[in-house]
C-alpha cells in the first residue's frame, strides 16, 4: 500500500515538474539567447528603459493599465491588429527582451499599446486623455487619472519647482469649476513619457515572415 | 442484543465524531474566512463591473482605481475565498477519508489567522500601487511568506493523515486531495521565482506567468472541487461511484494534460507556434477526463435526481459538476485558434473564468460547507428559506453574468475584427452588457449575504440545539447526534 501511495505523490509530482520544464525552462533557454540589433543609427534595438520612461512603466504597472491595455501585436491575418493600425509588425520575442516584468495583457478593454508612442507621439493628447478620457475620446469608459494632475485654475501660480513649459491648457469647451491648465505631477508625466516611448515598429528581420 | 451489532457501528460513529471535533477549530476557521473574503471579492468585483460602466463611479479616489480594485477582486477571490475553501475541503475531506484525527489542530488555526492577514496585507499593497504587476502574481513579495507558511502547514497535515491513516482504501477524492497538496507548492514558489524573483525574462516570463495562472484554477480549484464531487455525490444519495476505472482514467490524464495548457492564453502573442499549440493540443485533450469525470459523476446521479429537492448540499454539488462539464467543453474549445481568433482579448474570457469558477467550483465548495458545517458544530443550518435563496441567486446571478459576458465578448471580438468599425462604438455596444453584468454580480451578492447570515448563525455556540435538520441526513446519523446530546448535558450537568 505504501508503495502505492509513493507512486501517487511522485506521479503527480512529475507531471508538473515536466510542464514547467517545457513550457517555461526550454524556452527560457530559446529565449535567452536574444540580442539586441543594431539600427542604422548605431543605436540598438530594443533599448532598455531608463530615466522618466523606467520610472512611467513603474506608475503604469501600479495603475493596472494592463487590466485593459494588451502590448502585443498579432500576426498579419490574424485578428485586424495590424489594420487598424494598432502596430506596423506582428510583435516577437526580442521585441520583449528587457520586460521585466512582462506587461503584454490579455484584454482589449482599450486599445493595444504596443506602439501607442509611433500613433500619438503627442505630450497635450496624452496628458488630456488620462486627465479626462472624454476630451479626446468622447464614450470612452477609461478611468480619469485626475489625481496625476495638479488642476490649475485661471490666474492661478504655478506649484513651486514646476516650469511653464509643462503645463498642458485644457481646450475651452472642456474647462469646469474654473480650471483651466494643468500641471501633471511627477508620475503624471512619467507615464505620459513611457506611453510616448512605446514603439514597436522598427523592422525587425524575424518579423517579417 | 449481542454486544457486536450493538458496539460495531457506533465505534463507526463515535470516530466520526472525533474526527469531526478535531477538525472543527482549523475547518471552521478557513471557511469563516472563506466566506469572508467571498464578500470582500464580490464588494471588490461589484465596484470593478460598475467602473467598466460608469467611469466616474468613485472616480478620483486612486487607491480604488480600477486598475487596482480589479486585482483586487482576482486574488481575493483565488486566494481569500478558493484558497481558504480549499484548504478547510483539504483538511476535512482527508481527516474523514483516513478516519484520523486533524494532527496539530492548534497550528493550523495559527496557519488560518496568518493566511488572513497575508492577504489583507498583501491587497492594501495593491490597493496602495505595489502590485507587481505580474496577473495572477500581484500580491507583493512581503505578503507571499504570510500565505506559504500556512500551507505548509497543510501540507504538513495532509501528508501525515494520508501516509498514517488506519484504512486500507484509498478513495478517488484522495488522489484528488493529495495530488493539490504537491502540486500547489511547486505552482506557487516556481511561478514567483520566474516572474517575480526574476530567474526567466521576456517572454518566458509571459509563459511562467500563464503556465500558473492556468494551472492555479486547473491544478488548485478543479481538482479541490472535483474531490468534493466524488466524495459529495454518492455519499448523500448512498450510492457508490459509476465506475472506478473511470475515475482512474479521468485522474491520470487530467494530471498529465491540464498542465499543458495555460499557454493558450498568449495565443497570437510573440511567442513561437510550438509554445501555443501545445497549448492547444493540451486544452484539446482536457476532454478525455472531462468526459470520464462527468460520466463518472453524471452517471451516478442518473435516477436519483428527486434528491435535489431535500438536500442543499446535492444542489451545490449536481450544479457544480454539471457546470464543470459544461466550462470545460467551453475552455477546451475556447483554446482553439479560429475561436481566440475572435475572443482571446475580449470579455468572453472573463465571462469563462466566472463560469468555471462560479458555477463550478464555489457551488462545491459551498456543498462541501452545507455537508460538513453542521456535523462540524453539532448545529443545523438556521433556516431552509436562506439555503434556498442562496442557491437560486447563485444558478441565476452566475448564468446572467457568464451569457451576458460571453455573448458581448464574441460580438466584440467580430467588431474588433473587422477594421471599419471605431474602437469608441465596440465600448458603447459593450456598455449595456456590463450593466448586465454588475446586475448579475448582485443576485450573486444577494446569495453571498443569505449564506453568510446561516453561516453566521451555526457557528455560534449552541451545541447540537438543532430543530428539524434542514440537511438530508440518514436516520442513524440523526439519532447519533441526538445520543451525543444527551451525553454533552449530562457532562454539563
Amino acid at each position: 500500500m505504501t508503495s502505492r501511495k509513493i507512486g501517487l505523490t511522485l506521479g503527480v509530482f512529475l507531471t508538473i515538474t515536466a510542464s514547467v520544464t517545457g513550457l517555461v525552462i526550454v524556452p527560457n533557454w530559446q529565449f535567452r539567447e536574444l540580442q539586441p540589433v543594431k539600427k542604422a543609427d548605431g543605436s540598438q534595438y530594443p533599448m532598455p528603459l531608463f530615466g522618466e520612461q523606467a520610472k512611467g512603466r513603474e506608475v503604469y504597472i501600479d495603475q493596472g493599465c494592463i487590466y485593459c491595455h494588451s502590448q502585443q501585436i498579432r500576426m498579419k491575418g490574424y485578428g485586424a491588429d495590424i489594420r487598424r493600425n494598432w502596430g506596423t509588425r506582428r510583435s516577437v520575442p526580442r521585441d520583449y527582451i528587457h520586460e521585466k516584468p512582462h506587461q503584454l495583457g490579455t484584454m482589449r478593454t482599450g486599445p493595444d499599446l504596443a506602439s501607442i508612442g509611433s500613433r500619438q507621439p503627442s505630450t497635450v493628447w496624452h496628458a488630456l486623455h488620462l486627465y479626462d478620457p472624454q476630451i479626446t475620446s468622447p464614450g470612452s469608459i477609461m478611468p480619469r487619472f485626475q489625481y496625476l494632475y495638479t488642476e490649475l485654475r485661471d490666474g492661478e501660480a504655478l506649484p513651486p519647482g514646476t516650469f511653464e513649459a509643462d503645463v498642458v491648457k485644457i481646450p475651452p469647451q472642456f474647462q469646469k469649476n474654473g480650471v483651466t491648465r494643468l500641471m501633471p505631477t511627477d508620475r503624471g508625466k512619467a507615464l505620459v513619457e513611457y506611453l510616448k516611448g512605446l514603439n514597436k515598429t522598427f523592422p525587425l528581420p524575424e518579423a517579417a515572415q | 442484543m449481542s454486544a457486536a451489532v450493538e458496539t460495531n457501528p457506533q465505534v463507526e460513529v463515535v470516530s466520526r465524531i472525533e474526527v469531526d471535533r478535531s477538525a472543527e477549530g482549523a475547518v471552521t476557521i478557513y471557511w469563516a474566512s472563506a466566506l469572508f473574503w467571498l464578500t470582500i471579492a464580490t464588494i471588490a468585483g461589484l465596484i470593478s463591473s460598475a467602473k467598466l460602466h460608469s467611469p466616474d463611479f468613485l472616480g478620483n479616489i486612486e487607491w480604488l482605481t480600477f486598475g487596482r480594485i480589479r486585482p483586487v477582486h482576482w486574488d481575493t477571490a483565488i486566494y481569500g475565498f478558493g484558497g481558504t475553501a480549499a484548504s478547510g475541503t483539504l483538511l476535512w475531506l482527508q481527516a474523514r477519508l483516513c478516519q484520523t484525527r486533524i494532527p496539530f489542530p492548534a497550528l493550523l488555526i495559527a496557519g488560518g489567522v496568518i493566511f488572513n492577514v497575508g492577504i489583507l496585507l498583501g491587497s492594501i499593497g495593491v490597493l496602495m500601487g505595489q502590485s507587481t504587476g505580474v496577473e495572477t502574481l500581484e500580491l507583493p513579495l512581503y505578503a507571499m511568506p504570510l500565505l506559504v507558511i500556512p500551507y505548509v502547514f497543510i501540507v504538513i497535515a495532509n501528508f501525515k493523515m494520508y501516509f498514517t491513516r488506519k484504512t486500507s482504501h484509498t478513495y478517488v477524492s484522495q488522489w484528488y486531495l493529495m495530488a493539490v497538496t504537491v502540486w500547489f507548492p511547486i505552482l506557487v514558489l516556481s511561478a514567483e521565482a520566474c516572474t517575480n524573483l526574476g530567474a526567466v525574462d521576456g517572454v518566458a516570463q509571459a509563459i511562467a506567468n500563464w503556465w500558473y495562472g492556468h494551472n492555479v484554477v486547473g491544478l488548485f480549484a478543479t481538482p479541490t472541487g472535483i474531490a468534493a464531487a466524488y466524495y459529495l455525490i454518492p455519499k448523500v444519495i448512498g450510492k457508490p461511484i459509476h465506475s472506478y476505472h473511470l475515475s482512474l482514467l479521468g485522474f491520470w490524464s487530467n494530471a498529465i494534460f491540464y498542465n499543458w495548457a495555460g499557454t493558450h492564453h498568449l495565443t497570437g502573442g510573440p511567442l513561437p507556434a510550438w509554445t501555443i499549440t501545445i497549448g492547444v493540443v493540451g486544452s484539446l485533450m482536457m476532454f478525455i477526463p472531462v468526459i470520464t469525470i462527468g460520466i463518472n459523476h453524471h452517471m451516478t446521479m442518473l435516477g436519483s435526481f428527486h434528491h435535489l429537492k431535500t438536500s442543499p448540499t446535492l444542489r451545490f454539488a449536481v450544479m457544480g459538476s454539471m457546470i464543470y462539464t459544461l466550462s470545460s467543453f467551453q475552455g477546451s474549445l475556447e483554446s482553439l485558434r479560429s475561436h481566440q481568433e475572435i475572443t482571446h482579448f475580449t470579455h468572453y474570457t472573463i465571462g469563462h473564468v466566472h463560469f468555471g469558477m462560479y458555477g463550478f467550483f464555489a457551488p462545491l465548495m459551498f456543498a462541501m460547507m452545507y455537508y460538513a458545517m453542521p456535523r462540524l458544530t453539532g448545529n443545523e443550518w438556521s433556516s431552509a428559506r436562506l439555503i434556498r435563496i442562496h442557491f437560486w441567486c447563485t444558478l441565476i446571478g452566475m448564468l446572467v453574468y457568464a451569457i451576458s459576458m460571453c455573448y458581448a465578448g464574441i460580438r466584440q471580438g467580430m467588431m474588433m475584427n473587422d477594421p471599419t468599425a471605431p474602437f469608441l462604438d465596440i465600448v458603447r455596444f459593450t456598455v449595456p452588457f456590463l450593466w448586465i453584468r454588475t446586475l448579475g454580480g448582485l443576485i450573486l451578492f444577494a446569495g453571498t449575504i443569505a449564506f453568510l447570515i446561516n453561516f453566521w448563525r451555526i457557528v455560534q455556540p449552541h451545541r447540537l440545539r438543532f430543530v428539524t435538520p434542514t440537511l438530508m441526513t440518514t436516520e442513524r446519523d440523526y439519532n447519533m447526534l441526538l445520543n451525543k446530546e444527551k451525553e454533552l448535558e449530562q457532562n454539563d450537568k
